[in-house]
């Protein structure tokens, strides 16, 4: 039984030792559903939620081979923001970050969306122009955004390192105040258990063995709990989706990638903001818990096996070093990898495919978990109507055969 | 930190004196006029992206400054074999 929360039950739960219900239940799959999404992070979570409240199919399988929210959703650095470039892109980001603002009365549940501010820091003319340009075109858009000079940045965060001395000086900064971090595990508890609240069933340590087609169409799928069949079939397995692609009979413009991130010894609080740079390539925050949470960049080679190379791991140390010379005797505490799905054009593909009722939703590479509850919202919109929501439409994967693709990797893609 | 053993070099050296170049075996279309706007995007974008023992192309930067190829595991990272280009044409063919 799934109890809404709220200061009664918080109290009642406090007084009564922590006796908590179950957040979400741990089921068995039925035989057949409406729409099976692969895949229990965040996305795949947002889209069943979605699916189930404003698309009217509830009768939904989310199918994970893990635990809801164990891969790249708890592995991130939780950036938020929508300060991209290109049209097509802001639309969707702005649209995710719209969401995240009223995302935990929506869902019922804190995610501690915090919109402390993120700066993208310039290092040379050529940077500061950039950040012009990219500033100007989320104005435009309707994203808040201004650039602010090495000043104004020394005034808002003073530990950081503005001498004109440093090897890559600071000379600027785009800042987007409505940025910020979540809870990363957060946002995955809290669409499970709305989505869960909805009807919809959420199979954990259920692998994904083979997708069955037929004629074109797409059956169901074999999994390690058995055949689980339906005609609507949403894969959102990030790093895998060219595994899930291959059982399809398909390929995809991807390949998969480490991307590691590390943090330190939790400290009193000392950073108060986000603050990213694309050309020494680091990007900082500090957790509400005192770590402080630090993402590099990938490794170039292929890999699936959620670790990359320590030298990647020195290259984003070293570039935080040289903006918060501070932190030079701070202790590192844990350092992991998580495989991203990396397309050509730093875009994702929110996509029907070739396979009738198969669609996918990947490709979100490095910096996937801003756009959460967006990438969801849309994907349930074009699984439910089989037609692209307008804001996926630039996504579609034909993209890559017309030539239209949308180049954010110049402009905000290199560090998400 | 892979070692890795350069076949023109004859040498095993850090990671770091390389970088990875991609897929091996991606062979440009023999009549680019010929083919259709899909077998472009296959040829230019698509990539089979394996889950297992893959081949690819590594240049040695910091040394002779040669590509290679590499047979190397995309889950344990083990290199299972290293061929000088031109060596083989295909994941079986030599």
């Amino acid at each position: 039984m799934q109890t809404k929360y709220s200061w009664y039950s918080l109290l009642k739960a406090g007084l009564s030792g922590q006796d908590w219900d179950q957040a979400i239940p741990l089921i068995q799959p039925k035989s057949k559903y409406d729409v099976i999404i692969i895949g229990a992070g965040g996305h795949g979570l947002a889209t069943a939620y979605y699916l189930a409240k404003e698309c009217g199919i509830n009768n939904v399988a989310v199918v994970e081979k893990g635990y809801i929210g164990g891969g790249n959703t708890g592995r991130n650095t939780t950036i938020i923001r929508s300060n991209y470039l290109r049209d097509e892109a802001s639309s969707l980001y702005e649209h995710a970050l719209q969401l995240w603002e009223g995302i935990s009365e929506d869902l019922n549940f804190n995610v501690m969306f915090s919109q402390r501010g993120v700066y993208n820091l310039g290092h040379n003319l050529q940077n500061m122009r950039d950040i012009e340009r990219r500033v100007n075109a989320n104005v435009l858009n309707g994203v808040d955004a201004v650039v602010v000079d090495a000043n104004e940045i020394k005034q808002q965060i003073p530990i950081i390192n503005t001498s004109k001395n440093a090897r890559y000086p600071i000379l600027g900064a785009s800042y987007q105040a409505r940025g910020g971090v979540a809870r990363h595990d957060g946002i995955a508890w809290g669409f499970a258990r709305a989505a869960s609240m909805l009807g919809v069933d959420i199979i954990q340590d259920c692998e994904v063995i083979d997708i069955e087609v037929e004629e074109g169409r797409v059956k169901g799928v074999k999994t390690t709990k058995g055949e689980i069949m339906a005609d609507r079939i949403g894969c959102v397995s990030a790093g895998h989706s060219s595994v899930l692609a291959k059982m399809a009979g398909l390929r995809l413009p991807i390949e998969s990638h480490p991307l590691q991130a590390f943090v330190s010894e939790a400290m009193k609080p000392v950073l108060h903001t986000v603050v990213m740079s694309n050309a020494v390539h680091g990007y900082i925050s500090q957790s509400d818990k005192g770590d402080l949470v630090v993402g590099a960049g990938i490794d170039g080679y292929n890999s699936y096996a959620q670790r990359g190379s320590t030298k990647i791991v020195e290259h984003a140390a070293a570039a935080i070093l040289e903006l918060f010379p501070i932190f030079s005797r701070v202790r590192m505490n844990r350092q992991w990898g998580g495989i991203v799905d990396v397309c050509p054009d730093a875009c994702p593909i929110i996509s029907p495919t070739k396979v009738e009722g198969l669609y996918f939703n990947c490709g979100w590479g490095t910096g996937g978990f801003k756009a959460t509850p967006g990438s969801g919202n849309v994907f349930a919109h074009t699984i439910a109507q089989d037609k692209q929501h307008p804001l996926a439409e630039p996504f579609h994967i034909n993209r890559f055969t017309t030539g239209g693709l949308i180049d954010e990797h110049g402009a905000a893609g290199v560090a998400h | 930190m892979l070692l890795i053993h350069c076949p023109y070099c004859k040498e095993s050296r850090d990671q770091s004196e390389f970088s990875p170049a991609g897929e091996a075996f991606i062979a440009r279309p023999k009549n680019p006029e010929g083919i259709s706007d899909d077998e472009w995007a296959d040829y230019v974008f698509y990539r089979t992206n394996h889950k297992g023992n893959h081949w690819e192309q590594w240049v040695h930067a910091n040394g002779c400054r040669k590509y290679f190829l590499v047979e190397r595991s995309t889950i344990s990272h083990q290199i299972l074999q290293v061929a000088p280009f031109g060596a083989r044409n295909s994941e079986t063919e030599l």
